[in-house]
């Protein structure tokens, strides 16, 4: 296994009374060392939901998953989805760490960050405590801490939001993973602090060789950070492809919906913003066919009636950029030419 | 903290001050003479007058009030001569249903009452953090159905219904804990005498108080394991028993050492039920009956131990808090 992460054919669903709602269906997805993967979609697309079962933190009471998550850790390669889940907890924080949207709430309020940060390590290396104490110095200071013995000392509340989320960094890397998972990392924080947060994820990628899978509704996240892109809808990927493919030659309306949304400085006075029409279908009664259907405003352009019936394959136009549509991909470039998208 | 403390203190000086006026307020207006309660059958209009001055009734109510106040931090003596006694600061004033100063009165029937909510609030501690904990890692298991049994049958008994059935059952019909006729013996002088009496009191109250702190513990503990900083622990590869013991127990547990200590200082106002269903001479037996008697020494000196008790234990909560989370210190 050459990749960090391999998900192949993965189902996330949640039984209910009404019946399995499928949080996810059929997702594959591979992540390689140095690279960073964004996983885009609104919310209740399903990749919060992607994001914790590949950490194995799903509810296994509550949660039925299938096909595999693989990441290889030293010889071996370790199924999240089939393998005991006793192995997968001894990987997590040592071979796949994980980041949260929220770090106000994301520390617990009541122990010091620097016995925080230590415990991350001492559960992968008991009765380590000096080289914890050091490590703990040393993270805190690699994440841009000032004076980081001193600061290890002090409570969660007493950081402002981006410091916290550089702890929260600090903790993540304190077994050095090799798949670090940033769960809408700087949706939380100032603009200012999002692009300092950004850069030093990718300093620090640079440093350990790390790969990121992001999780984010933030395109200028995506364009700034992204070497490939999957785009989610309804726990479905829509398009797959290099940042480039996605931001300059959408194939899928979701994505060009999307890419239509972001609101542009150069938009005139008093212009109305774009969006996409409608709601996020509920999962438990997802519309027949193609989930987003009864939203896509190039639904004529499609075959008729074909978009009601089938949900459309996700079909190659390159070998690294696949989507989903009912409309000819001849047709696509012409019919989506008005995508005001871009870096 | 050592400011806070001390203008915290005063502040609890202050409340009592005015507990103790409020009190002595109702019973100004209330009308009824003092004096002509002081004798009994044997009242001759003599009598009456001589125990109204020798208690100092015939002053004006302020001045009465001061004389209370002073008693309290130079003890007092009533009457003058050979028929004088004198009430040792601090003196809360005189009983004549009992004879004696209402202090001496008090350090009979505090540890009593004391004896019964300590031993009390330890059994429910332990049973109801306990079965609140089990309920909440076995959400929806047979753990968590059996303690909602528990606490539905906890919280719908009264306690004078428990408490008689244990009585009837436990003491006099199965005879396990004979009723003793001993009276109060010292937890130190006669330990198994000392639980043998207590025991059931404590169980009754115990039971009632259980049944709510196992459905407040449950629901605590369910709320912070929901809490993001629970998925960070987990996300370390913190095994699911550390991140209940390290991360959730001590966030849940902590708003239940302020139901703890507001409910203690609401068993030392007196256990009225559970005291007179056993016949424990304490606080809550003795205020009732001092009410009954209009006994405004008593009831004055009750009413401030009440009061004291539940000032003193919002401090300490509030201190308790500032260690527990550090988000407060003070």
């Amino acid at each position: 296994m050459t990749s960090l992460l391999e998900i192949s054919n993965l189902r996330v669903s949640f039984p209910t009374d009404d019946g399995d709602v499928h949080a996810v269906d059929n997702l594959s997805l591979t992540l390689n060392a140095g690279e960073t993967v964004a996983i885009v979609g609104e919310s209740g697309s399903g990749k919060t939901v992607t994001s914790l079962s590949v950490m194995g933190l799903h509810n296994p009471r509550s949660t039925k998953l299938s096909g595999s998550i693989k990441i290889p850790d030293g010889d071996q390669v370790i199924d999240v989805v089939n393998d005991d889940p006793e192995k997968v907890r001894n990987m997590r924080g040592r071979v796949m760490s994980m980041i949260f949207q929220d770090p106000m709430s994301s520390l617990h309020p009541y122990f010091r960050i620097g016995k925080q940060l230590a415990e991350a390590y001492l559960v992968h290396n008991p009765g380590k405590k000096e080289d914890a104490k050091k490590r703990t110095v040393e993270m805190l200071d690699l994440v841009g801490i000032p004076e980081p013995a001193k600061r290890a000392k002090d409570y969660p509340h007493q950081f402002s939001g981006g410091m916290r989320q550089r702890v929260m960094i600090a903790m993540a890397l304190m077994n050095t993973p090799r798949v670090l998972i940033a769960d809408e990392p700087t949706t939380a924080l100032d603009v200012t602090v999002q692009a300092q947060i950004l850069t030093l994820m990718q300093g620090i990628q640079k440093e350990f060789n790390m790969g990121i899978l992001l999780i984010t509704h933030d395109l200028g996240v995506v364009a700034a950070v992204a070497d490939r892109v999957s785009v989610m809808y309804a726990g479905n990927i829509v398009e797959q492809g290099s940042a480039d493919d996605i931001f300059y030659r959408p194939m899928a309306p979701y994505t060009v919906g999307l890419l239509n949304s972001v609101p542009k400085i150069s938009y005139g006075e008093k212009q109305r913003l774009q969006s996409i029409a409608g709601q996020p279908p509920s999962l438990i009664n997802l519309p027949s066919g193609c989930a987003f259907s009864p939203r896509c405003t190039y639904i004529q352009s499609a075959p008729a009636g074909s978009c009601a019936a089938t949900l459309p394959d996700l079909v190659g136009i390159s070998p690294s950029h696949v989507s989903r549509c009912h409309i000819p991909e001849s047709d696509r470039p012409q019919v989506f030419s008005h995508v005001a998208g871009g870096k | 903290m050592l400011t806070f403390v001390s203008r915290r203190l005063v502040y609890a000086a202050i409340t009592l001050l005015i507990v103790s006026m409020a009190v002595y307020a109702i019973f100004a207006i209330l009308p009824f003479d003092p004096a002509a309660l002081t004798c009994g059958q044997h009242c001759t209009a003599l009598v009456i007058r001589a125990n109204r001055i020798k208690l100092g009734f015939d002053k004006p109510l302020w001045e009465q009030y001061w004389m209370f106040l002073h008693g309290v931090f130079a003890g007092r003596t009533y009457g003058v001569g050979s028929a004088a006694f004198h009430c040792p600061a601090p003196a809360f004033g005189y009983s004549f249903n009992d004879n004696m100063c209402v202090t001496e009165l008090l350090q009979q029937k505090l540890p009593i009452t004391l004896s019964v909510a300590i031993g009390a609030l330890i059994l429910w501690l332990i049973v109801g953090v306990g079965l609140g904990i089990l309920a909440a890692r076995f959400k929806g298991r047979w753990p968590d159905t059996a303690s909602s049994v528990f606490v539905l049958f906890g919280t719908s008994l009264p306690v004078f219904v428990t408490g008689l059935f244990l009585l009837i059952w436990v003491s006099i019909k199965w005879k396990i804990i004979p009723i003793s006729f001993l009276g109060y013996v010292s937890v130190f002088s006669d330990p198994i005498g000392f639980v043998k009496l207590f025991i059931l009191p404590w169980i009754t109250l115990a039971f009632a108080f259980a049944a709510l702190y196992t459905r407040f513990t449950r629901a605590s503990i369910l709320e912070t394991l929901g809490e993001d900083y629970i998925r960070t622990a987990r996300a370390k590869g913190l095994s699911e028993k550390k991140v209940l013991r390290i991360h959730t127990f001590r966030a849940a547990l902590a708003p239940i050492v302020t139901l703890a200590s507001l409910d203690f200082a609401g068993l030392i106002g007196g256990a009225i039920l559970t005291e007179t269903i056993f016949n424990l001479p304490g606080i809550g037996q003795w205020t009732l009956r001092s009410v009954y008697e209009f006994n405004l020494p008593v009831v004055v000196c009750t009413t401030i131990l009440a009061a004291g008790v539940v000032i003193i234990m919002n401090l300490i909560v509030d201190m308790l808090y500032a260690v527990l989370d550090p988000r407060v210190r003070i």
